[in-house]
């Protein structure tokens, strides 16, 4: 598989009133077609690392080191101009609020055929024609009344539907989708994620899924990263995960998820709170919640230690496996 | 949690009156309906957020109420808390009816509410000593006494008073707030707690702390709890009985083992068939249900499903079908299906009642 994205050491830091290393040493790769989980808690830096790659993040505040290569262009080394015309075209991100995302005094029409218009250097008239099929991939009903219609008099799921069909007018190679379901009702999120993996079918693209929701991840995923403050913590692909985590946050992760736990059982739950990455890891950001801690836990910073082709976890109990 | 000394005094719990036989909350044609207004010519319309909903909470019960946005859930809480006045209908508080024989203060010690967003509901100029020490204050205790309280609460709901007691909101993490106000609606010493989506915004992990903590807190204070939820693994883990709402009707409510194993009415059935898969192999091939939930605003004559409901008849436009009893477990749906002798062509055939 040919890799459209590859990440390799890369650290994202914010500065300003308080320090806080968001991204630590993370290293991501994307192959072709792709769908790519990145499964996480709040503040893990799941969203970070989509914002890294896209540079969508404040640059003033931010420090990023690190490679980000997509489809062989160095995204960190972009001008402004190069930024504007690969987002939209290479990259294309979708987010968790779509009332938020959406221009509010645009019609949806206007704002597809603007994309179209600006990347593809079509006419107006033809940027409206793409606008209204590209509804009708999201199965809007009656697409043609809503072409003019404005974020507010759309629903929910509607809305999201809209987001889905600008984030892919100008059909991009790689979408990035931020908690794009996590706003929505259960019967519409299933709608949507169903959309998407068609999508993804249809249209060819990888995808970079981040999600809080394991639930989620097993509908749509292929391969999953689990992150936990900044870095990931294990990768492989999702069935892997789901079956047999490695690493103790990932298993803790899935033994607190609540899919057919008995009524009056106890939960599992990882006790404590995440590190508050007000400095840099130097030693295993889990090891103060870990029950399997030693002290050379707390000496170094894990290696990445291969543990079967494609899976790596970051865990000094992390062994490769001898194939046998 | 350890057992700390018992010199702490909570306030006295309101009074059993009825006995374990008695429900402790019986709510009867709860309605609650809002004037949303037009145009200068626009005809008059209303949110129907709440109509003509009956259920009743056991002593010791864990009652579950799951649906959509929009469907009403949070609204019963409030109207069940009096945070705003309903239309009509009755709630009975241990066979006290709010208003008659027992007053807005008592019944606001015998029932507290934790809310989903926990930052929201602190006031952020209150340490969280200060906040928890407030509702006791308010009800006639001494301030040392009640600062004494909330410092067992904070043990109580793990977390160290020494250390959190003089912090304020902002200061802590989101699954700690929520402890926090876990421990403010302990304050009064309620004998019904209304969980509003209170694990909704957390963290996976946390989400299963707080959990397991409600469930140690229910059994060392007798509690019993209305917790209201969008996530229907949550509301199975912790449930004894569940409704399901729908636009502001109970649709189906019973033992959350037979509304699972075997739900009734077609909303149920297409909830619980979206939830993610938990198997990579057995992932959903076809969305249950299409479309959004409907706009509260004017809802659809008949049953409020049939717009979206792929056995849907014309008897289910005309008029709305009652809750009937689906077996004797008191377990009952609102859909013609499952109501013998309606006319439905899926209704189970047999001797009408």
């Amino acid at each position: 598989m040919t890799k459209l994205v590859d990440i390799s050491g890369l650290n994202i830091r914010f500065t300003g009133e308080r320090t806080v290393y968001a991204v630590n040493d993370l290293n991501l790769s994307l192959g072709d077609g792709e769908v790519l989980g990145l499964l996480g808690e709040s503040g893990s830096g799941k969203s970070v690392t989509l914002r890294a790659l896209m540079r969508l993040l404040p640059k003033k505040r931010t420090q990023i080191t690190g490679k980000v290569n997509v489809m062989g262009q160095d995204v960190l080394a972009m001008n402004d101009e190069e930024l504007s015309s690969f987002r939209g075209q290479t990259v294309s991100m979708i987010f968790q609020e779509p009332a938020l995302a959406l221009d509010p005094v645009y019609t949806i029409g206007a704002q597809i055929a603007e994309s179209v218009v600006r990347h593809e250097g079509k006419s107006y008239a033809e940027g409206r024609a793409r606008a209204l099929e590209m509804l009708e991939v999201v199965r809007i009903p009656s697409a043609k009344r809503r072409l003019d219609a404005y974020p507010h008099e759309m629903s929910g799921g509607m809305r999201q539907r809209a987001m889905i069909a600008l984030a892919l007018a100008c059909r991009p190679k790689i979408l990035l989708a931020d908690e794009p379901t996590t706003a929505l009702d259960a019967t519409v999120q299933i709608q949507i994620l169903l959309l998407l993996r068609e999508l993804q079918r249809e249209f060819g693209m990888s995808v970079i899924f981040v999600t809080h929701d394991i639930g989620v991840a097993i509908e749509i995923c292929d391969r999953v990263a689990v992150m936990y403050a900044g870095q990931i913590v294990e990768q492989g692909t999702l069935r892997d995960i789901v079956r047999t985590p490695v690493h103790p946050y990932a298993k803790g992760l899935l033994a607190s998820t609540i899919h057919g736990a008995k009524r009056g059982a106890r939960l599992e739950t990882i006790p404590g709170t995440p590190p508050s990455l007000a400095e840099k890891p130097h030693n295993c950001s889990f090891a103060p919640r870990c029950k399997l801690a030693e002290p050379r836990c707390l000496e170094q910073l894990p290696a990445n230690v291969e543990v079967g082709p494609g899976r790596a976890a970051r865990c000094v109990l992390a062994a490769p496996t001898v194939a046998t | 949690m350890s057992e700390s000394n018992t010199s702490v005094t909570m306030l006295e719990q309101v009074e059993d009156v009825g006995g374990v036989a008695q429900p402790l909350l019986q709510v009867n044609g709860l309605t609650k309906h809002f004037p949303v207004r037009g145009g200068l010519f626009a005809a008059k319309r209303t949110v129907r957020a709440v109509d003509n909903v009956s259920f009743s909470v056991a002593k010791g019960e864990t009652v579950g109420i799951v649906g959509e946005s929009g469907c009403g859930k949070s609204t019963t809480a409030r109207l069940l808390m009096h945070l705003m006045p309903c239309d009509d209908g009755d709630i009975i508080y241990d066979g006290m009816t709010v208003g008659q024989s027992l007053s807005l203060r008592e019944l606001r010690r015998g029932m507290q509410m934790v809310f989903q967003d926990s930052y929201a509901s602190l006031n952020p100029r209150l340490t969280i000593e200060e906040s928890i020490a407030f509702g006791p204050k308010v009800h006639g205790m001494a301030d040392g006494a009640a600062r004494a309280l909330a410092r067992e609460l904070l043990g109580k709901v793990g977390l160290r008073p020494e250390n959190f007691a003089n912090r304020y909101p902002h200061e802590i993490s989101g699954g700690q707030r929520q402890r926090v106000n876990i421990a403010r609606a302990l304050a009064l010493s309620p004998r019904l707690v209304i969980l509003d989506e209170a694990v909704s915004a957390l963290d996976k992990s946390v989400e299963a702390q707080v959990l397991n903590l409600l469930a140690d807190l229910k059994r060392e204070f007798g509690l019993t709890y209305l917790f209201i939820s969008h996530d229907l693994n949550v509301v199975r883990y912790i449930s004894d009985r569940v409704l399901v709402m729908y636009l502001g009707e109970v649709v189906e409510l019973g033992p959350v083992d037979q509304v699972w194993d075997n739900p009734a009415h077609p909303y149920t059935r297409a909830l619980l068939a979206a939830m993610p898969s938990s198997d990579p192999d057995r992932r959903t091939e076809k969305p249950p249900i299409t479309g959004d939930p409907p706009n509260p605003i004017d809802p659809p004559p008949g049953c409020r499903f049939h717009t979206r409901c792929a056995f849907a008849e014309p008897l289910c436009a005309n008029a709305a079908p009652k809750l009937t009893a689906v077996d004797t477990m008191g377990h009952e749906a609102a859909c013609y299906m499952a109501i013998p002798g309606s006319g439905h062509s899926r209704a189970p055939a047999g001797e009408t009642a």
